[in-house]
C-alpha cells in the first residue's frame, strides 16, 4: 500500500495508461516542461517525450478538435483544460462535432478532456466553475467526477480506455486534501456508470458527487448523533448516471436529497428528481429536495463564496426538515 | 488537331489518362448535381441542395493532388462534391445521402456530403465552419506521431476564415509543423455576404504570413493550375515542410443553396464568370492542345450519364430508415436506464 493524494492518484492513473498503451498521448497548455498548472503531469514530458506530451497554444478549440481527429485515426488523446472553466471555449466543437461523431457518422472518438473544477478555493468566477450541467444535456458524451483517490485513479484509467468521449472533472479542492492508501500493483479501473455507496443509512438518501460527498458525510456524522441515519450515494459518473442505484436507495430510505456544488437552476439535481418521480414516486415519504449553490456567478471574497456554495449545515437542515416531514 | 506533331506537351507531369480523368471527375460532379436538382424539384431530395457550379475545377484539381495510394485524407466543404468523388465516394452514396435513404452512408442521420470514409480518404464536415481545420490538425498530428508519410488537406471558405476555429486550427498546425494543406476557396460569397464584408485583406493568401506558413495562390477555375499549386503544397507537407495556405480564386455561380435566388448578386457578374466556366475551359484546352479527341470526351460524357442513371435507378425507390433506428449508436453501448426508457415508449 502507498498513501497517495487525489492529485497523485490522477497522475498515477495517467502514467499507468501512458505506459500500458502507446496510443495514449496528451495535449494541453503548459503540461509539458512545466508539468501543468497544478503539476498533474509533472515529469511526463521527460518520461514520455514531447510528441506524447504536447504543449499547445492557448487554443481550447484546437486542442479538442485535434484530439477528435487523432482519436478518429486510432490514437487515444487526453486533453487538459488548465481550468475546466475554459472548456466552455470549446463548447461548440465538443457538443457539435465530438459528441455527435459516433451517431451521425460512425466515427470512433475515444478521447478524454480533463481539468480542475470546483470552488472553496477563492478562485473567483472563472477558476471555480462546475459546468457539468452544460454538458449533461449532450447525447454522446460521458461525464465523470471522482470524489476519492481510488476513484480519481480508477476513473481516469476507465475514461482513457473508454471508446466514447469522456469529460473528467477533477475537484481542485480535493487535489491535496484527500489522501488514501492504495494497493501497489493493482490495475484500479472504476466502471463508468456505476455509483458508489459512500455510507449506508436508513432514513434518507443523499445523492451527490465530487467534493460534496465529503460535506454529505460530515452532515451524516452530525445527524447520526440525533438518530438520523443518512445514506450517501456517490454518483461518480454524471452521464450516464446510475439511475438504478438511486432508485434502489430511495426505495429503501424513502427520501432523496440531492446535493451539488453547481448552481440550482438547470442543474443535474433537477434531472435526478425527474427520474425519481418517474421510477419511485410511490415510495417517497417527503418531497425530493436539493442543496445547491445559489444562482449567481461564484464570487471571490471568502464571505461571499462560503455563502453561495453549499455547506454541511445546509445539508443537515434540509435532511432534518425531510425526516420530520 | 489530329496529328501527333501538333500536340502540345503534356502539362503538370500528368499522363494523358490522368488528364482525361480530371475531365471525368469534373463532368461527374456537374452531372450528378444536375441530376440532384431534378430530384430536388421532385421533392425526392428531402432537405436543401447545394451546388458547386463553376467550382468543379477547384474541388477536383486539389483533391487530385493527393496520393490515394499513401492514405492521404481530406475534409471537404459543402461545395467539394468533386473532392469527395476523386477520393472514392460514389454517386449512389451521394444520392442516398441527399434522399435520406436507410442505406445511406450515415443511415439517414446526416445530410448531403456530410459523410466520411477514412479508408478512402475523406472526413465529412459538420456545419460549424472552421471546426474541421482543427479536426484535420488531429488527423495530421496522428501522421506525425506515427511517422507516416501521409498528408491531410482541409478546405476553408472565404466566410469560414472569419471563425475563431480557423484561427486556432491554422495556428496550431503551423506551430506543430503538421503535414497539412489548407485550401482557401475564395468564391466571392458566404451565403449573401461578399468577401469585402468578411475580411479587410484583398486576397486570403495574405493571411499565411501572419501564421508563419507558406502561401500560394492559383486560378481556381483552371483545373491544371489548381492541381499544380496543390501538388506543390502536398509535396511540401509530405517532405516535412509544414503547412501551406493555398488560395483558389473561383466563383459561386449559384445561390447558397437551391432555395436562394441570388438576388444580391449583379447578373453581369454571374455572366462574366459563366464565360470562365472551368469545364468549358478545360474542354477547349484538351482539344486545342491535342490531349484528347472529341471521341474520348464523348465517351466520358456517356460513361458519366450511364453511371448516374444506374445509381438513380438503383436507389430511387429505396426506403427511409425505420423510425426506431434513430435511437441506437449514440454511445458504444447504450446505458441500461435509457434502454428501459426507450422500451417503455
Amino acid at each position: 500500500m502507498t498513501q497517495v493524494t487525489y492529485l497523485e492518484a490522477i497522475r498515477d492513473g495517467l502514467r499507468e495508461e501512458m505506459e500500458r498503451d502507446d496510443r495514449v498521448f496528451m495535449m494541453g497548455e503548459d503540461i509539458g516542461n512545466y508539468g501543468g498548472a497544478f503539476k498533474v503531469t509533472e515529469g511526463f514530458q521527460a518520461r514520455f517525450g514531447a510528441e506524447r506530451v504536447i504543449d499547445t497554444p492557448i487554443s481550447e478549440v484546437a486542442i479538442v478538435g485535434a484530439a477528435a481527429g487523432a482519436a478518429h485515426m486510432g490514437l487515444r488523446p487526453v486533453c487538459e483544460m488548465q481550468f475546466i472553466d475554459f472548456l466552455s471555449c470549446a463548447y461548440s466543437i465538443l457538443t457539435n462535432y465530438v459528441a455527435t461523431a459516433r451517431y451521425r457518422a460512425d466515427l470512433k472518438t475515444p478521447m478524454v478532456v480533463r481539468g480542475p473544477c470546483g470552488g472553496y478555493v477563492r478562485g473567483g468566477p472563472f477558476h471555480s466553475q462546475n459546468p457539468e450541467a452544460a454538458y449533461l444535456h449532450t447525447p454522446g458524451l460521458k461525464i465523470v467526477a471522482p470524489a476519492t483517490a481510488r476513484d480519481a485513479k480508477g476513473l481516469i484509467k476507465a475514461a482513457i480506455r473508454d471508446d466514447d468521449p469522456v469529460l473528467y472533472f477533477e475537484h481542485k479542492f480535493l487535489y491535496r486534501r484527500i489522501k488514501e492508501d492504495l494497493p501497489d500493483g493493482e490495475d484500479i479501473v472504476t466502471p463508468i456508470g456505476e455509483a458508489r455507496l459512500a455510507r449506508e443509512g436508513a432514513h434518507l438518501t443523499v445523492v451527490t458527487y465530487s467534493a460534496m460527498v465529503f460535506k454529505a458525510l460530515e452532515a451524516a456524522e452530525v445527524l447520526a448523533k440525533e438518530g438520523i441515519s443518512l445514506e450517501v450515494l456517490d454518483l461518480r459518473t454524471l452521464l450516464p448516471f446510475d439511475e438504478d442505484a438511486i432508485v434502489a436507495s430511495v426505495k429503501k430510505t424513502n427520501r432523496a436529497l440531492i446535493v451539488h456544488e453547481d448552481t440550482r437552476t438547470g442543474g443535474i439535481a433537477g434531472e435526478i428528481t425527474a427520474r425519481i418521480n418517474e421510477r419511485c414516486f410511490e415510495w417517497l415519504d417527503a418531497p425530493v429536495r436539493r442543496v445547491c449553490a445559489h444562482d449567481v456567478p461564484l464570487p471571490y471574497a471568502p464571505t461571499l463564496e462560503d455563502f453561495v456554495l453549499p455547506q454541511t449545515d445546509d445539508i443537515v437542515k434540509a435532511a432534518r426538515w425531510m425526516v420530520a416531514y | 488537331m489530329t496529328t501527333a506533331a501538333r500536340k502540345a506537351a503534356l502539362p503538370a507531369g500528368l499522363t494523358r489518362a490522368q488528364l482525361l480523368e480530371l475531365y471525368y471527375w469534373m463532368r461527374l460532379t456537374r452531372s450528378l448535381e444536375e441530376k440532384l436538382v431534378a430530384l430536388y424539384r421532385q421533392t425526392k431530395v428531402v432537405g436543401g441542395l447545394f451546388r458547386s457550379l463553376g467550382q468543379e475545377a477547384d474541388a477536383v484539381g486539389s483533391a487530385f493532388a493527393l496520393d490515394r495510394t499513401k492514405g492521404d485524407i481530406l475534409s471537404p466543404l459543402i461545395r467539394n462534391l468533386g473532392s469527395m468523388l476523386v477520393q472514392g465516394a460514389t454517386p449512389i452514396e451521394v444520392l442516398r445521402q441527399y434522399m435520406a435513404k436507410a442505406d445511406s452512408p450515415t443511415r439517414g442521420r446526416e445530410l448531403n456530403i456530410h459523410f466520411n470514409d477514412l479508408a478512402r480518404g475523406y472526413l465529412g464536415q459538420i456545419s460549424h465552419l472552421g471546426d474541421m481545420v482543427t479536426v484535420m490538425c488531429g488527423v495530421a498530428l496522428s501522421f506525425k506521431i506515427r511517422k507516416e508519410p501521409r498528408v491531410g488537406l482541409v478546405y476553408i471558405g472565404d466566410g469560414a476564415m472569419s471563425t475563431g476555429a480557423f484561427h486556432e486550427g491554422i495556428n496550431f498546425a503551423a506551430v506543430q509543423r503538421l503535414p497539412l494543406v489548407i485550401v482557401a476557396e475564395n468564391n466571392g460569397y458566404a451565403y449573401s455576404t461578399p468577401i469585402h464584408k468578411q475580411t479587410a485583406v484583398k486576397f486570403l493568401v495574405e493571411k499565411a504570413a501572419g501564421y508563419g506558413v507558406a502561401g500560394d495562390q492559383a486560378d481556381g477555375n483552371d483545373v491544371l493550375a489548381v492541381y499544380e499549386v496543390t501538388k506543390r503544397a502536398v509535396d511540401r507537407a509530405r517532405s516535412g515542410g509544414g503547412v501551406t495556405l493555398v488560395e483558389l480564386i473561383t466563383y459561386r455561380r449559384k445561390g447558397h443553396a437551391e432555395h436562394d435566388n441570388q438576388g444580391y448578386v449583379p447578373k453581369e457578374e454571374i455572366e462574366a464568370w459563366e464565360a470562365r466556366d472551368p469545364i468549358d475551359r478545360y474542354l477547349r484546352q484538351l482539344e486545342t492542345s491535342g490531349w484528347a479527341s472529341r471521341a474520348d470526351l464523348s465517351a466520358i460524357d456517356a460513361r458519366v450519364t450511364s453511371e448516374i442513371d444506374a445509381a438513380v435507378a438503383q436507389c430511387e425507390n429505396e426506403p427511409f430508415p425505420a423510425p426506431a433506428t434513430a435511437l441506437d449508436g449514440v454511445l458504444a453501448s447504450a446505458p441500461a436506464a435509457d434502454l428501459e426508457w426507450y422500451r417503455s415508449l
